[in-house]
């Protein structure tokens, strides 16, 4: 029986705790009597036979759907649509949830001889995957079959040929989705819900959407109203989603959705003990860590990068449910929040965060500073549900080396907007209505995001507007151990250690705070009352 | 003189004592042997007693020459049986009735497990280059299982074996024929030492040989078997006996279908000779028997179920699956026609194998405009 998540009243007696910082790790003493650590749930127990668990929910729909197989018919047409490199993280061992869906999928076509069929990888303005990436996604047997003939596609958000544009919503917003997907006599999404804030209404009026589309939501004033993205009922980035997949729907697009949940296994059992409790190390854990560190010490960044991108996660699905969109959704988010919410009492003056070598941007990759910031404040800040961790006007800590450093090919963009827009301003209000149209509109970048493995020109922007009901939240951001002029570029304060961060934390939230740590990776959210 | 004495006889050899008067002959007569009285002397012979040349003579020669004395006798030594009474029948240890208990100790497994890690992985990596598909399929097993492929070599089962996962690969058994893998005691010990093999009757149905293969199912130990009972005569496959069905009905165990590719042209039937090449091997999604299943409806289940596997080499896994929906899947026994035209539909097969584009061919790392 797996544990709950658990909070930890830090006292003399309590273990120096794991703290993340990037590439690797580091021990960190927290003052006692006024600092708590909050630990996430454990695992929670597999499904026994994940591929019968998949057709069974194709078979047993929820909503007002019928089965799949008898939505499906010979000489219709048919679309299969799934979540793209940023899910999960990190990537999952093989077979991937996508691979045992979309092949379930297929499965029932093949036997209603369902010929055409098209499968797209719905990655927004995110970059195209590569070769490897998609068949560790959908498999081998899938991209065999598929790619050679050319119907295994990736969404062009600006391919005006392949869009569509469907209509305005009632709060004006415009629905422009891929025109293959709305064409077809059926939408078939596959998703892997990782957290709260993936899957329902988002999957298509999202992944499949133009900028044109997606700009009414991933703009600063919808972030801001998104408290938090993981709490449905409060975020507007949910509401605007769910105001576009409705008149998706009522176009006449018919979506068949199916969502996957997994449980927070997340490393290896050669590095369990980054997700176990520190007292209960025992001393083959002790001695991981001490090689880990030492022998990470003495690597170059660049290889502990490519040592810890290579960690594929033990990930394992414990639910799937198909179906009507909403209905789906709901049960999805259900079974989310048990393996993730932990009850919290309370706010707290400074919450510090331990940032991985991975947030969903940079799977292969670089953390570049902008993710640094997008990681903290716009995905671990708002990893709660009622109230933010951190009190209004409180300290951010995030612990993060922050290197200056960019991967060219994902994230040229990214370059410009470091060098050119934050040396002006970090407000993002300012950012967005200076620059956001210009980079948007770059031939440059449309090309690369086209035909490269390039992220769209406005994606850095959306990094940072990610990160705005932080920057208006918080007093002051500090980041540990991180690259000086990098993090003062980012517009925060940079510390050698924690306990200088908290000494300088002082200045803005007075002498003794209360401090909270959230032992993150394994991902969690703080249900706080 | 003595009184009997004839003149111009000739007088007798004294004789040793103890030795035997020849049959026939009277005391005293100098008759050559076989000869009859008054005939004409045949040809002088060579000196060759061919008795004195059993191994029972040479030995007691031998014995003469290095004085060494004859071994006791009985009591000291075990009796000769009486050449009047009849031997009782002796118990059979060969066959089925050879005992493959002793290859499951602890021990033995451990030999065993050092010689596949160290000798035969190695070696069937060098000879057969194997290339494995679809173990993403039961990756989510963690029990005992029944593993049923298409046989075409006698390499099949040192290849699975170096290619079964671990959780399975060192506490698994390979159910062999009887009648051939267990004919000699050498043979016997070989293959139950080196594939833990245990003899099961493929010329008729033996419950005692089920009921042994399915107490080691129970016993939480994994199968290795090969329905069609033996190997390819021709490159095509062969209908599936039951067998594995019925294991996986009485056991509960899933039964995982094998597709083995390429071993015939490595070491086919009736060849001695080793051919290195590359052998591919796909693992199917696993077929769970309930209680009170038809095992011949399971048997016929998992031929289709390698059949598609097999299509799905050919082809790719869209068309195989689709084709197995229609229920127009290539049948693995081929076409029902003379030997030549079967040798000729074998070699289009192959050369289909062949022409599917490799997966990482000219254009990996590359995508493909639409």
């Amino acid at each position: 029986m797996p544990r709950p998540g658990f909070v930890l009243e830090v006292d003399r007696s309590t273990p120096s705790i794991l703290t993340w910082h990037g590439e690797g790790f580091r021990l960190e003493r927290l003052p006692p009597g006024r600092s708590r650590v909050i630990y996430a749930p454990e695992p929670l127990e597999p499904l026994d036979d994940p591929d019968d668990a998949v057709r069974d929910a194709l078979l047993h729909p929820l909503g007002d759907c019928p089965p799949l197989p008898e939505l499906l018919f010979a000489g219709m047409r048919l679309t299969i649509a799934f979540d793209d490199i940023s899910l999960p993280l990190p990537p999952m061992q093989r077979p991937d949830n996508r691979q045992r869906v979309i092949e379930g999928v297929l499965d029932l076509a093949a036997a209603a001889g369902v010929d055409d069929v098209v499968l797209i990888c719905a990655l927004a303005l995110h970059r195209r995957m590569t070769e490897a990436e998609l068949r560790h996604a959908i498999g081998d047997r899938v991209y065999d079959a598929f790619a050679p003939h050319g119907t295994l596609l990736q969404h062009d958000a600006e391919d005006p040929s392949g869009l569509v544009y469907l209509g305005q919503t009632d709060q004006g917003e415009d629905v422009e989705i891929n025109k293959r997907a709305a064409e077809s006599d059926l939408l078939v999404y596959v998703n892997i819900n990782l957290v709260a804030m993936d899957g329902g209404h988002k999957s298509v009026a999202t992944g499949l959407a133009s900028y044109r589309s997606l700009r009414h939501h991933h703009n600063v004033k919808t972030m801001r109203h998104s408290r938090s993205f993981m709490d449905q009922e409060h975020s507007e980035l949910h509401s605007s989603n769910w105001r576009m997949g409705r008149l998706i729907a009522a176009s006449g697009v018919k979506v068949f959705q199916i969502e996957t949940t997994l449980n927070n296994d997340t490393f290896p059992e050669q590095m369990s003990f980054l997700q176990r409790r520190e007292w209960e190390w025992t001393a083959r854990d002790r001695a991981t860590y001490l090689a880990t560190t030492r022998g990470l010490a003495m690597t170059t960044p660049r290889l502990a990068r490519s040592i810890f991108q290579s960690i594929k996660s033990p990930h394992s699905m414990t639910g799937v449910h198909a179906g009507e969109v909403e209905a789906v959704h709901a049960a999805t988010t259900a079974r989310v929040y048990r393996q993730q919410l932990v009850d919290v009492d309370g706010q707290t003056d400074i919450a510090v965060f331990g940032l991985p070598h991975l947030c969903p941007y940079n799977v292969n990759s670089i953390m570049n500073p902008i993710l640094v910031m997008c990681m903290g404040l716009g995905y671990l800040f708002n990893m709660y549900r009622g109230r933010p961790l951190v009190r209004q006007g409180g300290v951010a800590i995030l612990s993060h080396p922050t290197p200056w450093a960019f991967h060219p090919v994902h994230h040229p963009s990214y370059i410009d907007f470091f060098e050119e827009v934050l040396p002006a301003t970090t407000d993002p209000i300012e950012i967005e209505k200076t620059y956001e149209e210009r980079f948007a509109t770059d031939e440059w970048y449309r090309h690369l995001y086209r035909t490269s493995h390039a992220y769209h020109g406005v994606h850095p922007f959306y990094m940072w507007y990610w990160g705005a009901h932080a920057l208006e939240h918080l007093g002051r951001v500090i980041i540990v151990g991180g690259d000086p002029k990098a993090v003062r570029r980012l517009g925060f304060s940079p510390a050698s250690t924690l306990t200088d961060a908290l000494e300088m934390a002082t200045d803005t939230v007075g002498r003794d705070p209360s401090i909270t740590h959230l032992h993150c990776p394994p991902i969690m959210i703080a249900d706080v009352h | 003189m003595p009184a009997a004495e004839l003149p111009g006889s000739i007088e007798p050899k004294p004789r040793l004592p103890g030795s035997v008067e020849p049959k026939g002959q009277l005391p005293g007569s100098v008759e050559p042997k076989g000869q009859l009285p008054g005939s004409v002397e045949p040809k002088r012979r060579l000196p060759v007693n061919t008795e004195s040349l059993t191994p029972a003579a040479l030995g007691s020669r031998l014995r003469g020459v290095l004085g060494v004395h004859p071994p006791s006798t009985f009591p000291l030594a075990s009796p000769t049986w009486p050449g009047g009474v009849p031997r009782p029948p002796l118990e059979p240890t060969l066959g089925m009735d050879f005992d493959t208990e002793w290859a499951r100790r602890y021990p033995v497994r451990l030999a065993r497990v050092l010689v596949s890690e160290l000798v035969a992985r190695p070696a069937v990596q060098a000879l057969a280059a194997p290339r494995v598909s679809g173990l993403d399929r039961i990756t989510h097993l963690d029990e005992p299982v029944i593993f049923a492929a298409n046989h075409n070599s006698h390499l099949d089962a040192p290849l699975l074996l170096s290619v079964i996962p671990e959780r399975w690969r060192h506490r698994m058994f390979v159910a062999g024929a009887a009648d051939y893998f267990f004919d000699t005691r050498v043979k016997a010990v070989t293959f139950a030492f080196l594939l833990n093999a245990v003899p099961i009757e493929r010329q008729r149905v033996s419950r005692d040989s089920a009921n042994r293969v399915a107490a080691l199912l129970t016993e939480g130990w994994s199968l290795l078997i090969f329905p069609e009972g033996g190997r390819s005569q021709d490159g095509w496959g062969q209908p599936h006996r039951a067998g594995a069905a019925w294991l996986g009905v009485r056991t509960g165990r899933p039964v995982i279908p094998v597709h083995i590719e390429g071993t015939r042209q490595i070491l086919s039937k009736g060849s001695s000779r080793l051919k290195p090449g590359t052998t591919h091997v796909t693992f199917g999604r696993p077929l769970r028997p309930m209680a009170g299943d038809d095992p011949r409806a399971l048997a016929a289940e998992v031929e289709l179920a390698v059949a598609a596997l097999a299509d799905e080499q050919t082809t790719d896994w869209w068309t195989a699956r689709r084709r197995a929906a229609a229920r127009t899947t290539p049948s693995l026994t081929g076409p029902e026609a003379g030997a030549w035209r079967r040798t000729w539909a074998l070699a289009e097969r192959s050369s289909r194998a062949r022409r599917r584009p490799s997966r990482r061919g000219s254009g990996a790392g590359r995508w493909p405009r639409d």
